[in-house]
């Protein structure tokens, strides 16, 4: 099994490294460069613009720059804005906080409640209680976010007034301070991702339900509960682990226009400003930070789905 | 029978088809046994036998009802009772042995904690004495190292490993009855033996009373007293073991004994016309009387009923007097005795090895091999045209990995494999030319995977000819329908789809369309494991009739040593990737043989009363050959000391092209057969 951890790591890095070149060619096509775009369209300044590219070392080699950018990427540092005039780990930091603040609340809530309500439907299966949970988990996939997030704020803060209807905290407030703000966010998002979830554990229960085990653990005298909590979810909910590592990590980097709606001073938002401002270094920075977190969140879920899974965990490689 | 245990009355089980009509899968069963007897019921696939023994267990698998009558356990109706009153009884005084072991074990739960489930629900026995009692149990199924077994999980197992374990948790609540649902069907003849034998001891130790189901006329002969045969959801023939298997009442299980091939015959054995009704279809008459000999009009107009005859049968049939003196239905099928020219070599191989070790990346790099014993090694096989070479062995024994090397689908790793004396076969599939892939064809195991669901019949044999022949749209009809008459199919088949055929006429079209290809060798991979007996006959025979007609030489695999004695000419015997023996079947199934030989047929079940099997060797699963030595070093019999751990045994002739790879000289080899043979015979 170590062997397999180590295997998965290496792939890991390897993801990450590939990540880092496919951001950093990327930005480097783009047309302009962070001179141009700080100086914006004024050519004239022939002088002002070499002086510029100088100060922030644009006149090296791309794969010189791209060895000092990623280095310092690895130390913590990811360069300074050039529109906003502040290191990028500054204002990135606070913005991270806040992203990690709305997914964590969102997937305490949605989780949860997808295993729970894909249980129930699993088990209730063609009844009732499945074809509600099921028709409602469609129409919460199907529904876009910023329609569900208008009408949330339609409902509970336009005509009930119980909750802001977007944010107006300072990015930089202490957490406590958001506690009201993101309720409606988190509403809005855990929809959608306990959607996802919920369809994968109703579908992961019902084959497990007709498995020979599972007959066998009835046939055994086994009570049903006890069926269901030994013999049904250990064995339903191991494939979900991917599942879920994966609706978190799109959850990460998918708030953009939950946060754009709620004006949430998440990463998402900042990303946005930064690509209308033209801010390239900004840009390279949170999507590193994104990708960073995808990876990590998707190796934490193998690791944890191959220590939960006896087969894997005993393979001898 | 007044202290019957469970008692079935005129059950009758069934679900709702499509249009909303009820199709009954059980009609009218009859059928109850006492404390302590053993009760064979015998079916071929669809005939009702695994719903009838879940029913035994108040329990119909989803969408199945009750439509009529009842089961009583000790006179309660199970039907009847609540769920807590069921969870008792289950697992308790009624426990189930599943079909497949290895898919009834929780997969990530431990094999202590399956076990101790049983034990908590079914005894009073204090938490810190189950751990014990669990031991005690593992121990009584024969498994070796029980604490350490404790600690696994179930596919860390061998196949007849967890099998031991389903018997161990069914006897953890102390049960009257044992119902097993085909509990050998997928083990390696050695271990199905040595997992009845176990069976049968359990029986007659603790006085629990079992009901045996399976296709398997061989297996339920060495465990039951009596036997039931069950046809088209009817019980249709009940008896002592005896009487059934000597001389059934019922034409149907006259035609499902002659239909098996026997050890001691080189014939094919003669089969039964038709096939069952599917489950569910509603019968006018008697359910058999399609395929029946001697079915007149009252058979097609009258149900049968249930009649006693004067030999102890209890019996369906309106003409069961006579079924005694029917004559055969044809002369059976001479097997491959006919002398071949085996001077005309079509296919050679000569010192082939294989292995499935993948190179890592340090070899790759220098370009060398791993350093692991292959799993096949030193193969030198030669098959002559128009013969069938038989190669048998148990599951590992590396038959299948010599088949897909010589169709191409896994390059030797040494050796060569030579066609017609010049074509080399070492190059893989992709690189034959077209010529070359069309005489050598290949048939799998199971048709449902080897044939496009969504090809027709039409589309699946148009594939070959066009790619191989280049015919046009008419000739390819024509020829389609040639060859579905060849394998006894009619042209309205070509329309049809794999998912619309049986089990049988799917593997006949699967025959048809290696033959479409004119091939000069075909290979066969176990093509009848995965069929009834009944429609196994029939494509033996259909085998050996389409040989005749192209004097196509067949590579017939098989784990089935009866099969192989049915139809080939020459056998090789295979252990663990190893020639232990070759030569003609005669004399293969004769002594001398190599002592793994010896194990493989002691270890056969045949459906005799009499036939007792032998069990020589433990049935432990190797899973890698040993390094150096004879391949069977750890489990012979007969071993005579360190040079069979040491040094490759020599190839011993006895003549006829018979070869026995073996230290002991064969002489000695016979005398200690012999003798162990007529041990067995006082």
């Amino acid at each position: 099994m170590f062997k397999l951890i180590l295997r998965r790591l290496a792939l890991g890095v390897l993801t990450l490294v590939m990540v880092t070149i496919i951001v950093f060619v990327g930005v480097e096509a783009l047309p302009g460069d962070a001179c141009t775009a700080y100086l914006g369209r004024d050519t004239a300044l022939e002088t002002k613009l070499a002086k510029c590219r100088d100060d922030f070392g644009l006149n090296q080699p791309a794969h010189e720059r791209f060895f000092v950018w990623a280095g310092g990427a690895l130390q913590g540092d990811l360069g300074i804005s050039t529109r906003r005039n502040k290191p990028i780990s500054d204002l990135v930091q606070i913005r991270l906080r806040n992203t990690l603040l709305l997914g964590a609340a969102a997937s305490a809530v949605g989780i949860p409640i997808a295993i729970l309500l894909g249980v129930i439907a699993a088990l209730t299966r063609d009844r009732a209680a499945d074809l509600w949970i099921s028709t409602s988990a469609i129409f919460a996939m199907t529904l876009p976010e910023f329609i569900s997030a208008t009408l949330l704020i339609l409902f509970f803060s336009v005509w009930l007034g119980w909750l802001p209807g977007i944010v107006i905290t300072r990015p930089d407030a202490p957490v406590f301070e958001f506690l009201q703000d993101i309720i409606l966010p988190i509403i809005a998002l855990a929809f959608v991702m306990t959607a996802h979830i919920l369809r994968m554990v109703r579908t992961c229960v019902i084959d497990v339900m007709a498995s020979d085990y599972v007959q066998m653990a009835i046939l055994k005298g086994v009570p049903y509960w006890q069926v269901v909590f030994r013999h049904v979810l250990p064995n339903a909910l191991l494939p979900t682990i991917n599942l879920v590592a994966l609706t978190l990590a799109w959850l990460l980097g998918g708030t953009v226009v939950i946060e754009v709606v709620f004006n949430y001073p998440g990463l998402g938002r900042l990303m946005l400003d930064s690509v209308s401002d033209r801010d390239l270094a900004l840009v390279q920075a949170i999507a590193l930070i994104l990708a960073v977190l995808y990876v990590g969140l998707n190796l934490v879920a193998d690791l944890l789905s191959l220590v939960a899974n006896p087969r894997l965990r005993t393979m001898k490689v | 029978m007044t202290d019957a245990l469970v008692e079935v009355n005129n059950l009758s089980v069934g679900f709702t088809g499509a249009g909303g009509a009820t199709l009954a899968i059980l009609r009218n069963v009859d059928f109850s046994f006492g404390k302590g007897e053993t009760v064979g019921l015998v079916g071929e696939s669809g005939c009702g036998k695994s719903t009838l023994a879940l029913a035994m267990m108040g329990f119909l698998k989803p969408g199945l009802r009750v439509l009529e009558g009842d089961i009583l356990f000790r006179e309660h109706n199970l039907f009847a009772m609540n769920n807590n009153a069921l969870e008792d009884i289950r697992g308790g005084d009624l426990a189930l042995i599943p079909q497949n072991a290895g898919q009834a074990l929780t997969p990530t739960s431990r094999i202590g904690r399956q076990i101790e489930e049983s034990v908590r629900l079914h005894t009073t026995l204090a938490p810190e004495r189950r751990r014990e009692r669990v031991i005690e149990l593992l121990s009584q199924v024969r498994l070796p190292e029980p604490e350490e077994l404790l600690e696994r999980y179930p596919h860390e197992l061998s196949g007849g490993q967890q099998q031991r374990v389903a018997i161990a948790m069914a006897l953890a609540g102390k049960p009257e009855v044992l119902l097993l649902d085909e509990p050998t069907t997928g083990l390696d003849v050695t271990t199905q033996a040595h997992v009845l034998e176990l069976l049968r001891d359990l029986a007659a130790q603790t006085g629990t009373a079992m009901v045996y189901v399976s296709h398997d006329l061989g297996a339920v002969a060495r465990v039951s007293d009596r036997i039931a045969v069950m046809y088209a959801g009817e019980l249709v023939l009940q008896g002592p073991a005896r009487q059934v298997l000597r001389n059934p009442a019922h034409p149907y299980a006259r035609g499902l004994l002659l239909s098996i091939p026997k050890l001691k015959e080189a014939v094919v054995p003669s089969s039964m016309p038709g096939r069952p009704p599917p489950p569910g279809k509603a019968v006018q008459g008697c359910a058999f009387a399609d395929r029946c000999t001697m079915a007149g009009q009252l058979c097609r107009d009258v149900s049968p009923p249930l009649v006693s005859t004067a030999t102890d049968e209890v019996v369906r049939c309106h003409y069961h007097e006579k079924v005694e003196n029917l004559p055969p239905p044809e002369p059976p099928r001479r097997g491959d005795g006919r002398s071949r020219d085996l001077s005309d070599t079509l296919l050679r191989l000569d010192d082939v090895s294989i292995s499935y070790a993948r190179p890592g990346v340090i070899d790759q790099i220098l370009g060398r091999q791993p350093d692991v014993t292959p799993t096949v090694d030193d193969i030198v096989l030669d098959v002559a045209r128009g013969e069938t070479l038989g190669l048998v062995g148990e599951s590992g024994s590396g038959k299948s990995s010599i088949l897909n090397t010589i169709a191409g689908l896994r390059p030797p790793r040494k050796g060569t494999i030579t066609f017609e004396n010049d074509v080399s076969l070492n190059a893989p599939v992709d690189r034959r030319d077209t010529d070359l892939l069309r005489r050598v064809q290949l048939i799998f195991q199971n048709p449902d995977a080897s044939l496009n669901p969504r090809h027709t019949v039409a589309e699946l044999l148009a594939q070959p000819l066009r790619l191989y022949f280049g015919l046009n749209a008419g000739e390819l009809r024509d020829r389609s329908v040639a060859l579905l008459e060849h394998v006894r199919l009619g042209s309205h088949y070509l329309g049809r789809l794999p998912g619309q055929m049986s089990g049988g006429e799917k593997q006949r079209v699967a025959i048809a369309r290696a033959f479409a290809a004119e091939p000069e060798l075909v290979l066969c991979d176990e093509v009848t494991s995965a069929l009834d007996v009944s429609v196994q006959a029939v494509v033996l025979d259909l085998l050996m009739e389409l040989q005749a007609r192209h004097n196509a030489a067949y590579v017939y695999v098989s784990h089935d040593l009866a099969v192989v004695r049915a139809i080939a000419g020459r056998v090789a015997v295979l252990y663990q990737g190893r020639l232990c023996e070759i030569g003609p079947s005669s004399k293969v199934y004769a002594l001398p043989s190599h002592p793994y030989t010896e194990v493989l047929l002691g270890a056969v079940l045949e459906p005799d009363p009499d036939s007792i099997p032998v069990l020589m060797a433990e049935d432990a699963v190797e899973l890698s050959p040993p390094a150096r030595g004879c391949p069977f070093q750890r489990r012979c019999p007969h071993r005579i000391g360190t040079i069979c751990d040491t040094t490759k045994p020599p190839w011993q002739k006895t003549g006829d092209g018979h070869v026995i790879r073996c230290h002991i000289p064969l002489m000695d080899l016979e005398r200690r057969q012999r003798t162990k043979e007529s041990a067995r015979r006082l």
